[in-house]
């Protein structure tokens, strides 16, 4: 990975042209500097070997390069280390600072300036600054840091023309002599095959550069980041005025949104507004015109005459246009159904980001988390599994620790339908009256809290603990907004396409082979004997891995009484995920655990189902009509054994 | 005393942090030890909300109860 990271950041620089890298604190408005730099062209890839996004466009002569958002130089997460490797292959480094929180931001700067690299500061927000009433000296900072800094509002494109201009003035800053003595010291040591910036990140510790050279990791990290610490105090006392800071609306709407009595009513109130839009909206409307009308009303038979008058009949008219062929069904599903829906849901995701409610509701939902060995980062993978699952098992990548990972991906499996499902259970149970809802909502819900306790206690690892920047709230940024969900739809798609390209062809091999109903046949005694189902609703089942909507709306067609309703569907709800979904598992979780995982879901999905199955039988026999409460009472009872068992476990560990 | 039993409103200092990659966060955020910081928000059993300037930064309550603080007068 080093190897080509190193290759990455230096591609494509022309002769005689620079390499620009943009860095600086998440949200400062990077992406804004970015395109004024570059205009249209831009070209956004991985950076190999990962999955973090990297933009790279050109100006002039010149690369320039975006960079994740990160607080310091070092390798505790992914995306600082992909930041690390760019700034430290950087011609010259432009620092985007946030005017408003310069204490936080020129941590970064100068750790940037120590690495010896030519820096200018665009000093971002110099309005909000000064609306909250903050005066900053900027020649003061100048002559501080000993590198240009040009004030700007990105959002408006002021300064953009004169950062441009300076950009030739960029220099490297001052740094302190006994640490510029120590770094040439090292660099001197190993006859000059480091450069100053990767001398001082071993100085600090970082094991990967270490390793890189063959060097012991340094203990200078805490020494230095104090010393550096220290002076932005001193820089910020120095240059930094501040007026008298105001309770605003801002502050008042962040307090709500974090204390439960009224965070807990918001949020519920936000996630409605999100169904409202993502579920009935897009889902129903938006999806219902697209998939139904334009879909498979008029691109399906098209490509199906089409390709009927190529190639008349056989395997292979199956593979392209049969029912799950990669011409129609492939293409409906991601053009018709996927675009819109996860469209959808990064718009709203990055509306809450950008107004910056979503860290605050991952504080709020914290202390719950917790008990699942997640921290409250996860609420995101976790509600995004309500628009598709294969998306939200995507992003669970955000989280810090490859065991949150593996927690979330299985309650994605487990417990979370996707909206494509969920629009079609909700109809059912309509059917069924509210007593049906409810207990089938309890069932879920419960399996999700047994699982997730089950997981944080017995899993074995550490969990990590919260410790997320709130950062102001303001009103969202409709462009950054609108952007951000473009960029990230597209690379859902792109990533999830071939996914569900070799997912329905290996469904069309299993048709054309015979194996798809033989299959169905295989599955039909333990519909029949366990679930109580009738035979037909193992092809709802089995279609239910192709899609789980499918899988929900041939229940629709089965002469089913409520009973068996609800146990069709909560086994269908646990069923395996959809076919993408799979894949994702493998691909994120690699081939041995998802051998584990997929199975565990199976075999849950049928243990779960028949025991609701028989208790429902056996109350009826017993009660006959009142059977609800009964139902509930043991689901509630099963809940409680199992938090009652693990905090037993938790307290007799706790006192061991 | 710990982060975890503070009051909204209070001001502190920090007077211990952790060992780990923590301490390191910390002195990005200005949360060192020795740091001055008000206590912005406390969720029930649940994170802590500090705020130094106009920085907020939500610390989970496992790591707040590794946190030691002094009240400032």
């Amino acid at each position: 990975m080093d190897c080509c990271g190193r290759q990455f950041a230096g591609d494509g620089v022309p002769p005689g042209g620079r390499r620009i890298v943009l860095a600086g604190n998440p949200n400062v408005g990077k992406s804004v500097f970015f395109n004024a730099f570059t205009g249209l062209y831009v070209n956004v890839s991985n950076y190999p070997g990962t999955t973090v996004e990297i933009a790279r466009g050109r100006w002039g002569p010149d690369l320039v390069l975006d960079t994740p958002g990160v607080y310091g130089l070092s390798s505790f997460n992914e995306e600082e280390r992909i930041a690390r490797d760019i700034i430290l292959q950087a011609d010259l480094v432009v620092n985007v600072v946030d005017a408003v929180h310069l204490e936080r931001d020129l941590f970064l700067t100068r750790h940037i300036i120590d690495t010896g690299v030519p820096v200018v500061v665009a000093l971002n927000m110099v309005d909000e600054a000064r609306r909250q009433g903050l005066k900053i000296d900027v020649p003061r900072l100048e002559q501080e840091l000993g590198v240009p800094v040009v004030p700007t509002v990105a959002v408006t494109g002021k300064g953009l023309a004169e950062l441009r201009q300076r950009l030739h003035t960029a220099r490297p800053g001052r740094v302190d002599p006994d640490l510029v003595a120590l770094l040439d010291e090292l660099v001197a040591a190993t006859g000059g095959r480091i450069s100053r910036g990767e001398a001082l990140l071993v100085l600090e510790g970082d094991e990967e550069i270490a390793r890189r050279y063959g060097l012991p990791p340094g203990d200078r990290r805490e020494a230095l980041y104090r010393v550096r610490r220290a002076e932005v105090n001193r820089i910020v006392e120095l240059v930094v005025r501040e007026g008298a800071p105001r309770a605003d609306l801002g502050s008042r709407l962040s307090h709500w949104m974090l204390q439960p009595l009224t965070g807990w009513p918001l949020l519920a109130l936000t996630l409605w507004l999100i169904y409202e839009f993502n579920g009935v909206f897009i889902a129903g409307t938006v999806v219902g015109f697209v998939e139904g009308s334009l879909m498979q009303g008029y691109y399906e038979p098209a490509v199906r005459d089409l390709v009927g008058y190529l190639l008349p009949t056989g395997p292979l008219n199956t593979l392209l246009a049969g029912d799950f062929g990669i011409l129609t069904m492939t293409v409906t599903y991601i053009l018709g159904l996927l675009l819109p829906l996860v469209a959808g849901f990064y718009l709203a995701l990055g509306l809450l980001e950008d107004v910056g409610y979503l860290p605050r509701i991952a504080a709020l939902v914290d202390r719950f988390l917790v008990g699942f060995g997640l921290n409250g980062r996860a609420v995101i993978p976790l509600i995004m599994g309500f628009g598709c699952v294969t998306m939200a098992s995507i992003t669970t990548r955000l989280l810090s620790s490859d065991r949150e990972r593996r927690i979330a991906i299985f309650l994605l499996g487990l417990s979370i339908p996707c909206s494509a499902q969920l629009a079609v259970i909700v109809t059912m149970l309509a059917g069924l009256g509210p007593g049906y809802a409810s207990l089938y909502a309890l069932i879920i819900g419960s399996l999700l809290v047994a699982t997730g306790t089950l997981l944080g206690r017995f899993l074995p690892g550490e969990a990590t603990p919260l410790f997320i920047d709130l950062p102001p709230l303001r009103l969202p940024r409709w462009r950054n907004v609108l952007k951000k969900t473009a960029v990230r739809t597209w690379h859902f798609l792109g990533e999830a396409t071939p996914l569900f390209v070799i997912g329905s062809l290996a469904l069309s091999v299993m048709q054309v082979s015979g194996l798809l109903g033989r299959l169905q046949s295989w599955l039909a005694p333990l519909t029949e004997g366990w679930l109580k189902l009738p035979r037909e609703t193992a092809n709802a089942f089995i279609m239910g891995f192709v899609r789980r909507d499918f899988g929900a709306a041939g229940l629709y067609q089965l002469p089913l009484n409520p009973d068996q309703t609800l146990v069709a569907l909560v086994t269908i709800t646990i069923f395996v995920p959809c076919v993408a979904s799979t894949l994702v598992i493998f691909k994120e979780r690699g081939r041995r655990e998802a051998l584990v995982i997929w199975p565990t879901i199976f075999v849950l999905a049928f243990v779960i189902g028949g025991i609701l199955a028989h208790l429902f039988a056996f109350f009826r026999g017993m009660a006959g009509e009142s059977v609800l409460p009964l139902v509930i009472g043991s689901v509630l009872l099963f809940l409680a054994a199992v938090l009652g068992l693990t905090s037993l476990r938790r307290t007799r560990w706790s006192g061991g | 005393m710990t982060l975890d039993r503070v009051r909204r409103g209070q001001v502190l200092r920090i007077a211990g942090l952790p060992d780990g990659v923590f301490r390191a966060q910390a002195l990005r955020f200005d949360l060192g030890e020795g740091a001055v910081v008000t206590c912005r928000e406390v969720i029930p059993a649940g994170p802590v909300v500090l705020a130094r300037r106009r920085q907020e930064v939500a610390i989970g309550r496992d790591l707040a109860r590794l946190i030691m603080v002094e009240p400032v007068r």
